[in-house]
């Protein structure tokens, strides 16, 4: 190594050791102020109801649970918490198959015209959801055969309503389509074409070769398509009369709109929203940052 | 034979064309193997197709007309008239005006403040998946979930109330008064969304090449200049894209404003999304919702290429 290469690295290494300390002062100052909401967010859902009004303390003298029955029962969020289960299920297995398949196709089984078929249907992901929502509106109220429809969509209600309308809008996002060709793109054809000429069909070599080595690709879009179905309130809200159908988020919006809010309810109703959310995120996390920087970045 | 997908992908010039779908694969398949990439791509296609893409066309068409939902007869063709009627309505100039606003509120913090993070933490030290985790959790919890928090922070005997106390300074009406209610709305969008863009820049920071910082630091760049000079040149892409992105997502403010604030007081948080949904689904007007929903995606579009044209225009090197 020359000496001016060693100069070098010591004077880097002085200047870190300097820039530490602050560094790590304003990181955990950052964290603090990211994490003040959820603390109080915790700290009220543990509060007994009749103190949540005035000053919480941020550590409950007498914690409670009674918070959470309340939400659970009174505030329909066990019949919410199965319906958006129901319709996550639906959601995330359909994108991490038709998703994940058509991607892969873009990427490896490119025919003619598929550049252009991909970036129209690219291209849905830049148009404002307050342009899509009433057409969809219109169309799920017109799916034939369904909710007292004739065969050609008129006279009932359709699917509005219903756990299949809740799912309609995000059975396949052309966003994982997007990641799904981003990350086979990078992926070798070796594999395929030795296989191909061992004789393996097309769905054998995707299902038994590539899909399996996919599976950081499989957890950014099972996380994509559940969080999207499970915090989205504007399509959820449009298309729900009932309180027989009401999703999580609409449930917890609820708490806002029966007059004098009851903070504690809504505060246990939160974490219990939340909490799968945050479970889910926290077991991929690794894989899922990392998967999702590199997709949106190459774009 | 190799065991792992991305490692061993050879560099593919030909994957532009490839993809393109102008010229044949490298090794021209079979038809077959054309036919089976067709039926591959079909279900998610043909569903994008109908439930996404056409919607898009529908919503335009509509926006011609005075669609009701509640009457079954057939809509009359109004030509222009929606969109003469909403750009002389006041509500409508009020809330393209208030979504505006709550954009340049939003946007400026968001982006510094994701850029500052990103490079706070773009070094190994002990703890960083954690703080990684921490400053993104924000983020992937639902906008509803997070206002109803907030909605307790801003409440009389709330956090931000509190905190004004404890410092003997007077209590504020944070949601109730039409000047407040909008800035308070936009930090906490800024909250929420710090985090992600902290790490999709922290993504653009690895990037950059660690001998461009040793190159300039032979030529006498300070800390500052060698942001200047190669972090941010280096990180322009994943900037562009990531002010893009944000622009699009806080223009379409729906779910705070509806947990926060009904769009009031007087007005003063009535997003242009907020609006539509009144204007559709509470008094049935559907088309001219949807020639509003039009004017909000051709503004989100102009605004978001302006930025890009200007962000990637500026100075190539």
């Amino acid at each position: 190594m020359t000496t001016v290469a060693m100069k070098k690295t010591g004077s880097i290494k002085r200047s870190r050791t300097i820039g530490r300390s602050g560094l790590s002062v304003a990181l955990v100052a950052a964290c603090v102020l990211m994490l003040i909401p959820f603390m109080w967010m915790v700290s009220i859902a543990f509060t007994p109801p009749e103190q949540a009004f005035g000053e919480v303390g941020l550590i409950p003298s007498d914690p409670t649970l009674e918070n959470f029955s309340t939400a659970l029962h009174d505030a329909n969020l066990l019949t919410a918490l199965r319906n958006s289960a129901i319709v996550a299920v639906i959601v995330v297995a359909l994108n991490c198959v038709l998703a994940i398949l058509a991607g892969y196709a873009f990427a490896m089984l490119p025919f003619r015209g598929s550049g252009a078929v991909f970036w129209a249907l690219v291209a849905t992901t830049a148009v404002p959801s307050s342009v899509t929502i009433i057409p969809q509106f219109l169309m799920t109220r017109a799916i034939p055969l369904t909710g007292g429809n004739d065969i050609l969509g008129n006279g009932g209600s359709g699917l509005l309503d219903t756990i299949a309308g809740l799912a309609l809008p995000h059975l396949v996002s052309a966003m994982n389509i997007f990641l799904a060709r981003q990350y086979f793109q990078s992926a070798s054809v070796e594999m395929a074409e030795a296989a191909r000429i061992d004789g393996a069909g097309e769905w054998r070599i995707f299902s038994r070769i590539y899909l399996p080595l996919a599976k950081p690709l499989v957890a950014v879009v099972g996380i994509f398509a559940f969080t999207a179905v499970w915090d989205d309130f504007l399509w959820p809200l449009v298309i729900t009369t009932s309180r027989e159908s009401q999703t999580v988020q609409l449930a917890l919006a609820s708490f806002r709109s029966d007059g004098i809010v009851q903070y504690g309810p809504l505060m246990a109703g939160a974490v219990l929203v939340s909490l799968p959310v945050i479970a889910i995120f926290l077991m991929y996390q690794r894989g899922f940052i990392s998967g999702l920087t590199e997709g949106s970045v190459k774009g | 034979m190799s065991t792992t997908l991305r490692a061993t992908a050879p560099p593919r010039p030909a994957d532009a064309a490839q993809n393109g779908g102008r010229r044949g694969p490298r090794r021209s398949p079979s038809s077959h193997i054309r036919m089976t990439g067709w039926l591959f791509v079909a279900p998610a296609a043909v569903y994008v197709g109908v439930f996404h893409l056409f919607p898009v066309l529908y919503g335009l068409v509509l926006s011609f007309t005075d669609y009701s939902p509640i009457s079954r007869a057939t809509p009359d063709f109004l030509g222009l008239d929606n969109y003469a009627a909403i750009f002389a309505d006041p509500e409508f100039l009020n809330a393209l005006r208030v979504t505006g606003t709550y954009v340049l509120m939003v946007l400026p913090p968001l982006v510094i403040g994701g850029l500052l993070l990103a490079i706070l933490i773009n070094r190994p030290f002990f703890g960083v998946g954690f703080v990684r985790a921490a400053l993104y959790i924000p983020y992937i919890i639902s906008l509803t979930a997070v206002s109803l928090i907030w909605l307790w922070m801003y409440s009389q005997s709330g956090f931000f109330n509190q905190f004004l106390d404890a410092f003997g300074l007077p209590e504020q009406r944070w949601l109730l008064e039409s000047t407040t209610a909008l800035p308070a709305a936009a930090a906490m969008r800024i909250w929420t969304a710090l985090g992600s863009n902290m790490v999709l820049l922290l993504a653009g920071l690895q990037s950059v090449q660690k001998e461009l910082y040793e190159a300039a630091h032979m030529d006498g760049a300070g800390r500052w200049g060698q942001f200047l000079h190669v972090t941010l040149p280096g990180i322009r892409p994943v900037l562009t894209f990531v002010v893009a992105m944000d622009i699009i997502w806080i223009a379409q403010g729906f779910a705070e404003v509806f947990v926060l604030t009904r769009g009031g007081p007087l007005g003063s948080t009535t997003t242009v999304n907020y609006l539509i949904w009144t204007e559709a689904f509470q008094y049935n007007q559907m088309g001219s919702a949807s020639a509003m929903a039009f004017v909000l995606f051709a503004c989100i579009m102009v605004f978001a290429l302006i930025t890009v044209r200007s962000m990637s225009g500026r100075s190539s090197r």
